[in-house]
């Protein structure tokens, strides 16, 4: 009964999308203000319906209904509470449903923080938003349906896939998906933009806090599915330029370029249609990564069930989303005004080679994840891996760092050489220095890069805190001018330093990390990196769904305990699966890193141990870089926008520029 | 107008790409270990519980390398090919015992039959994962050096093993031809 209500809900919140869509979009184009109005309510009727459905299948699994397929496919009446809880979005069908909740989730945030902003608008970009929601919610409906029930349902379940029985895997699904969808609010308020003809200065500004908030989360969400493949997959990789990894990243490339060229736009007025067709693209890398993810177009370690029927209808559905609004900027952005002049060497021009590398950077990695494709339609095979992109995408981030100091110090619309010499020589000279005395102190293949990696990590740190030092001394009163900076002024200054803190992690590790493949019985030792491992006793364990073998590791160096380590190899009993748990000693400058292998008779296993300097940073990084977003999203100037364009004045200009 | 078109244009490339794309199947992209060294492993005999398989003592002769489980149903089509290829004795081949359960595994070859000098056992797939390994089965070719020289994706069929996988064995084995 209670699946067949959630099936129900889902047809209405679909027919509460359609209203959402057709009536505020013809009623904008119309003057209909009846019309236009039935976005906020039927907006959040539709994330009611959505929350219903969501509720009943979480419901399903709770109880064990196994007569749901989906249910009985991803559950088992042994799986761990928490992990039934999980197991909703654990799947194909699930994930949808997640996706298109946490789209009515934004949506009806928009309904309520979008009060001060023009009817029209407002009208337009939730209109944008329920075609897409209708457009996910019928492709659920039709191909891929959670509440599906089996006539002649299974004893059991087949189990959760226990790589998803992970704490880690709670969470990351949420988040990143919170940040892909995110990315639809600053999406249709582009579109709704370039429906009005008002591409201007107040778009910019109503965009970049959505925009920055998408970003925060699709920031965490990307570094916890790092975090979950170090220590879930056993072998201590973090990023594998995997098709699914690249979904993701692509979005954050173009999301990251688009809060940059928002600034410029908001500021200064310019690059108005550049900065919408970011925003175009990097919802659109959200709805492609969804698509490749799910149609089995590319191979990938984490794709799900694959179906061309699916496939097509995802690809219409893309067709009609991108195309459609790609149609539009071809049509509508050439007519746009350009209100502001900047001089070759200014902030609007740093921003600008910022935001047009990271495209550039973005084109790389999308060119990397679909060459297999391009090579198979003329007749060849080839698979893509991490050397491509390794050796193109790294180049690329090392003049987006340079810029990246200047263009924090530099002023708007023109500033001198001199000047910013005058306060960049400092951090120039400083990193220059630091990179060559770990040039000479490091030894190994790796020094050369690694000093090179950590001395452009120096250049933003040193150039920030510098930057940061001067604004504080700009006026008398330290603490009143610490109260008078703007948050996103720290909000910039801390992401800066987030991105630093993620490059030293990311060429240290990558250059000094070490690892052995070792055969090794109970009381067996072995050394790496200075620590001795010693294999102190192996045990059984049984777990809720699973039988554990777990061996236990003392950690000494140089006759010193460090830590004790535990590393386990599971068996799930009803897929049969094996998974090793590995067994990590965190720390800020490495991490040590036990995995138990298999048995090799006579008591031997086989076993693997890793030894990662500063692995922690790449991770510490990104939630810094999330925390800097979180507080520009907090800055003063976005809570003035409501009373700024409350301003009648503003108000009836908009109506005008609507007009027109 | 003309440069705004642009963004449209390459979308439209796209998605004729990926219309192209849902028509092939992508399992059938070669493995980018091709031509590289085959990973090295240390995993334990299938049938000889206190014995190993090292990789690197298998060097100076060109063999297969065949990734099955008692699991796969494909495989099960498959064994006669092998089992016939093994007769003529013309290349070593040597199993890899994918995710599989020890006991089933050793039953299924009795009555499946056994074309393998050795099997080792990949129970948790650590192997597989590096040999790139996404579907059972799988045959590498291992030349005597121990470059991985050919990836043949799902079962094996007479055709393969005559028309691929015998030419490309006897290169290997006389270069100089």
């Amino acid at each position: 009964m209670i699946p067949e209500l959630g099936h129900f809900a889902l047809i209405l919140a679909l027919c509460m999308a359609v209203i959402q869509s057709f009536f505020p979009i013809a009623g904008a184009a119309r003057g209909n203000v009846a019309w236009m109005s039935l976005a906020r309510p039927a907006a959040r009727a539709q994330l009611v319906f959505l929350l219903i459905a969501f509720g009943a299948l979480a419901h399903a699994f709770l109880v064990n209904d196994f007569s749901v397929v989906y249910v009985a496919r991803n559950s088992n009446s042994l799986l761990p509470m928490i992990y039934r809880i999980s197991a909703v979005w654990g799947a194909h069908e699930g994930s949808l449903l997640l996706w298109v909740v946490i789209l009515g989730l934004w949506t009806v945030a928009v309904t309520i923080f979008s009060e001060p902003l023009p009817e029209q608008f407002v009208a337009r970009v939730l209109g944008v938003m329920g075609l897409i929601s209708t457009g996910f919610l019928l492709f659920m409906l039709l191909t891929s349906n959670p509440f599906l029930r089996d006539a002649f349902p299974p004893a059991d379940g087949a189990d959760l896939n226990p790589l998803l029985q992970d704490p880690g895997l709670i969470i990351h699904p949420p988040m990143l998906y919170t940040g892909y969808v995110g990315f639809s609010v600053a999406f249709g308020f582009a579109i709704a933009a370039l429906l009005g003809g008002r591409l201007d200065m107040a778009w910019a500004r109503w965009s970049r806090p959505w925009t920055v908030m998408a970003w925060v989360f699709l920031t965490i969400g990307i570094a916890l599915g790092s975090w979950w493949a170090y220590y879930e997959l056993g072998w201590g990789g973090w990023w594998f330029w995997d098709p699914v990894e690249n979904a993701s990243f692509m979005p954050w490339l173009t999301g990251t370029a688009l809060i940059h060229s928002l600034a410029a736009t908001e500021k200064r007025g310019v690059f108005k249609n550049w900065t919408v067709l970011l925003a175009i693209c990097a919802f659109s890398l959200s709805l492609l990564g969804t698509f490749m993810v799910r149609s089995g177009v590319l191979t990938s370690v984490h794709a799900f069930a694959n179906d061309p029927a699916r496939g097509i209808f995802i690809l219409i559905l893309l067709g009609i989303v991108i195309g459609g609004s790609l149609i539009l900027y071809a049509w509508r952005a050439p007519g746009t005004l350009i209100s502001s002049s900047y001089g070759l060497f200014s902030r609007e021009m740093f921003l600008l080679v910022n935001s047009t590398l990271l495209t550039v950077a973005m084109g790389a990695v999308l060119l990397g994840t679909i060459y297999p494709l391009i090579i198979e339609t003329l007749g060849g095979k080839v698979s893509v891996g991490a050397p491509y992109f390794n050796s193109v995408f790294i180049p690329l981030m090392a003049p987006l760092v340079i810029v990246l100091g200047i263009g924090a110090w530099s002023r708007w619309k023109a500033d001198e050489w001199n000047r910013l010499w005058q306060h960049l020589r400092f951090a120039v000279f400083g990193s220059i220095i630091i990179g060559i005395l770990l040039a000479a102190m490091l030894s190994g293949p790796g020094a050369l890069r690694t000093a090179l990696g950590v001395a452009l990590a120096c250049w933003i740190i040193l150039s920030t805190t510098t930057l940061f030092y001067s604004r504080m001394h700009s006026g008398p009163d330290l603490i009143k001018t610490l109260k008078t900076q703007p948050r996103g002024f720290y909000g910039m200054c801390l992401a800066h330093i987030g991105f630093a803190v993620t490059i030293i992690g990311l060429v240290v590790t990558s250059n000094y990390s070490t690892d052995l493949h070792k055969r090794m019985k109970p009381g067996d030792k072995a050394e790496l990196a200075g620590y001795t491992f010693e294999l102190a006793e192996i045990r059984t364990i049984p777990g809720p769904n699973y039988q554990a073998t777990e061996a236990l590791f003392r950690i000494s160096r140089s006759g010193k305990h460090v830590t004790e380590l535990h590393t386990q190899k599971r068996t799930y009993s009803v897929r049969g699966m094996p998974m090793t748990e590995a067994g990590i000693g965190p720390g800020l400058t490495r991490d040590l890193y036990v995995s138990l292998g298999e048995p090799l008779g006579d008591g031997d296993w086989s076993v693997r141990l890793y030894y990662k300097p500063f692995v922690r940073w790449l991770w510490l990084g990104a939630l810094l870089m999330a925390s800097g977003g979180l507080l520009a999203v907090t800055d003063r100037r976005y809570r003035q926008v409501r009373l700024q364009a409350t301003d009648p004045q503003e108000v009836i200009d908009g109506g005008a520029a609507i007009k027109s | 107008m003309n440069r705004y078109l642009v963004p449209l244009a390459v979308f439209v490339v796209l998605v004729v790409l990926f219309r192209i794309g849902l028509e092939h199947d992508p399992h059938l992209v070669p493995s980018p270990l091709v031509d590289k060294p085959a990973p090295v492993f240390t995993l334990p005999d299938l049938r000889n519980t206190s014995a190993s398989i090292n990789l690197s003592a298998l060097r100076g002769q060109a063999f297969l390398l065949n990734v099955w489980a008692s699991w796969c149903v494909e495989c099960r089509n498959e064994q006669p090919v092998l089992m016939e290829l093994a007769q003529k004795r013309k290349v070593p081949i040597y199993g890899l015992n994918y995710k599989d359960n020890r006991a089933e595994a050793i039953q299924w070859l009795d009555h499946y039959g056994d074309p393998y000098v050795k099997s080792a056992f990949d129970q948790s797939g650590r192997v597989g994962i590096d040999f790139g390994v996404y579907g059972v089965p799988e045959t590498f070719v291992v030349d005597r050096e121990g470059i991985i020289r050919y990836k043949h994706i799902g079962p094996v069929t007479p055709e393969v093993v005559n028309d691929i996988l015998l030419p490309l064995l006897s290169k290997l084995e006389h270069p100089s031809t």
